[in-house]
């Protein structure tokens, strides 16, 4: 060892030690949104929440800083680039609209606009969600259920399939949200019919697609259950719907995705709850900024529902080769 | 590999009675004879070898006796006995593993016992039946985890944990390399030498016929009928050279239409 390692071995320089420099650009970065929005005067009049918009971006970097010097959660810091990114584009964000007003003013809010709406309306829209929530959640449960059992059916049995094939031709590619203005009529009230609505959107996808994977199982998996004494039960239950998953995880997929729309367009003409009447309601009182904050939480909402399914799908499906990671 | 703690010998292998047998494959508005007025019998523990063409109708011969199919014309019986429908005293064993892929190698072994709802009493069969094959450190691996040769051996554990009487071998070991098939020709010939199972085996090798069978029956190109019988009466395991055999494979090629310079 070299005499002159002992006055270099400060903690911060003990060999094997490096400060982890994209969480300190990071850092940096978050500080900067933070001076910008609290330094920087405004353009037309003060935002309430800038302050506390201020504050939470310092308490971002200086974590973010902490971080970086701490050297731990390695396998986290590719979220770097990241880091980075979202503060600059809060920036950019803040600088079009509080600071310079370059966007029209009643259409674009800044940042600070959409914590006011959450700090200020969030029993509203809290309950928005979960009226939603429960609203998809019926629709899609009860169609994604009708459609695996009739997808299983119209796949095993040929009269089954008889009769349910051009009901399926006939009604499944006709958009659900056609449907709405009948079913606002035949059904006793706007929710159940909007229930209705979903599950006949997510109905026909499912079915689709659990069809085709019991269709395209491989005959010779029947013939090897055949041949060791499986009864039509088994070849059903554990030959056909174990074979069709992977195709039934992409029509839950696509069911779920054509829910979302029909569930918004329901609540938008109907039902008089959940975050599509906010949406709606928002704009007719040409508060944009609660328009906003609602987008936000839908946002969150469906993506944190499909990323609930690729979760499922990697749990059930982890004996595939090769599937996606959402 | 036959490992002393496995399954129980079977009571003693079934005997087939096949008699006029004759098959077409339905193609819509025609149909292509496939087996023409076949008649075999197998004695209970013999083991007897169909060799012929590609595509000759072999392996429908197998599918008829495992009952997957019923012939057009003629019978087949089992021990005397029709055979209607599959049963797991009659196991098929296919060119292609054919394992679940959802399925572990455990799980795959234990499908004719969960089929027959025995699995829940019946769980050391299924590792009897592993080790029987050598694949006990794969048990909860997933079938694309497998290479050609150890899927083939978990199929042939899913067929054995059923101690099946008749074991109906489909080209088991035709799409394998040329030394895990040698390797696998005597774990063949070792466990139908333990267990007196009756073994019928379809191949196009000709010395796979020979050196796994009491006797070669040679089957002409499509419609398949009978056209030879080769009867070995060497004594297991053979040896490739032995001059009875390299005679019997000089015969078999000339049956087979490849003439004496092959």
């Amino acid at each position: 060892m070299p005499t002159y390692s002992a006055e270099l071995s400060t903690p911060l320089a003990r060999p094997g030690f490096k400060p982890w420099l994209v969480g300190l650009i990071a850092a940096t970065a978050w500080a900067g949104e933070a001076l910008l929005i609290s330094q920087v005067p405004n353009a037309i009049r003060p935002w309430p929440y800038s302050q506390a918009l201020s504050n939470a971006s310092w308490l971002i970097a200086a974590l973010l800083a902490v971080w970086a010097l701490s050297g731990l959660g390695k396998q986290a810091q590719r979220s770097g680039p990241w880091l980075i990114a979202v503060p600059v584009l809060l920036a950019v964000w803040q600088l079009l609209t509080a600071k310079f007003a370059l966007l029209p003013v009643p259409f674009f809010a800044p940042p600070q606009a959409l914590i006011e709406v959450y700090a200020e309306d969030w029993p509203r829209l809290w309950e928005s969600l979960w009226h939603s929530l429960w609203l998809l959640s019926l629709g899609v449960v009860l169609g994604a259920s009708a459609g695996f059992v009739s997808g299983v059916a119209i796949g095993w049995s040929q009269r089954i399939g008889y009769w349910v094939h051009p009901v399926l031709r006939l009604l499944g590619p006709v958009p659900s949200t056609a449907l709405l203005p009948v079913c606002f009529f035949i059904f006793p009230s706007s929710f159940s019919a909007s229930v209705f609505l979903i599950a006949l959107a997510t109905w026909f996808p499912v079915t689709v697609l659990t069809w085709s994977g019991v269709a395209s199982v491989d005959k010779a998996y029947y013939d090897v259950a055949r041949t060791l004494g499986a009864s039509q039960k088994f070849l059903i239950f554990r030959v056909a719907i174990p074979a069709a998953l992977p195709y039934v995880f992409v029509g839950l997929f696509m069911g779920l995705g054509a829910s979302f729309s029909v569930l918004v367009v329901a609540e938008m003409m109907g039902v008089k709850a959940g975050l599509g009447w906010y949406l709606q309601w928002a704009q007719g009182w040409a508060a944009y900024s609660n328009m906003y904050a609602a987008l936000i939480v839908m946002a969150l909402l469906c993506s944190g529902l499909i990323s609930l399914l690729f979760f499922v799908r990697a749990r059930v499906l982890s004996w595939q080769k090769g599937a996606v990671q959402w | 590999m036959v490992s002393p703690h496995a399954t129980p010998v079977a009571a003693h292998g079934l005997s087939l009675d096949i008699r006029g047998v004759s098959h077409a494959f339905d193609l819509g508005k025609t149909s292509l004879p496939v087996l023409n007025k076949v008649d075999l019998q197998l004695k209970a523990g013999e083991s007897v070898a169909l060799l012929g063409p590609s595509g000759c109708g072999k392996s429908t011969l197998l599918r008829l006796i495992a009952g997957l199919e019923t012939p057009l014309q003629g019978q087949l019986l089992a021990d005397g006995q029709a055979i209607v429908a599959p049963n797991p005293e009659r196991v098929l064993m296919f060119q292609d593993p054919t394992l679940y892929p959802w399925r572990t190698v455990w799980d795959n072994v234990a499908l004719g016992l969960q089929a027959r709802r025995l699995l829940s009493q019946e769980h050391a069969r299924v590792d009897a039946a592993i080790a029987t094959v050598g694949l006990q450190e794969f048990r909860n691996a997933y079938p694309h985890q497998l290479s050609g040769g150890m899927a083939q051996r978990a199929a042939l554990a899913r067929a054995l944990v059923n101690e099946p009487r008749l074991l109906l071998l489909d080209e088991p070991l035709g799409k394998l390399d040329s030394l895990t098939r040698i390797t696998m020709q005597s774990e063949l010939i070792r466990l139908w030498q333990a267990r007196r199972y009756s073994s019928l085996l379809v191949t196009h090798d000709v010395e796979e016929a020979l050196l796994l069978c009491d006797r070669v029956l040679v089957f002409s190109p499509r419609p398949a009928r009978i056209i030879a019988e080769l009867k070995l009466d060497l004594n297991y395991p053979r040896h490739r050279d032995e001059p009875e055999l390299v005679r019997l494979r000089q015969e078999a090629m000339q049956l087979l239409g490849l003439g004496k310079n092959w």
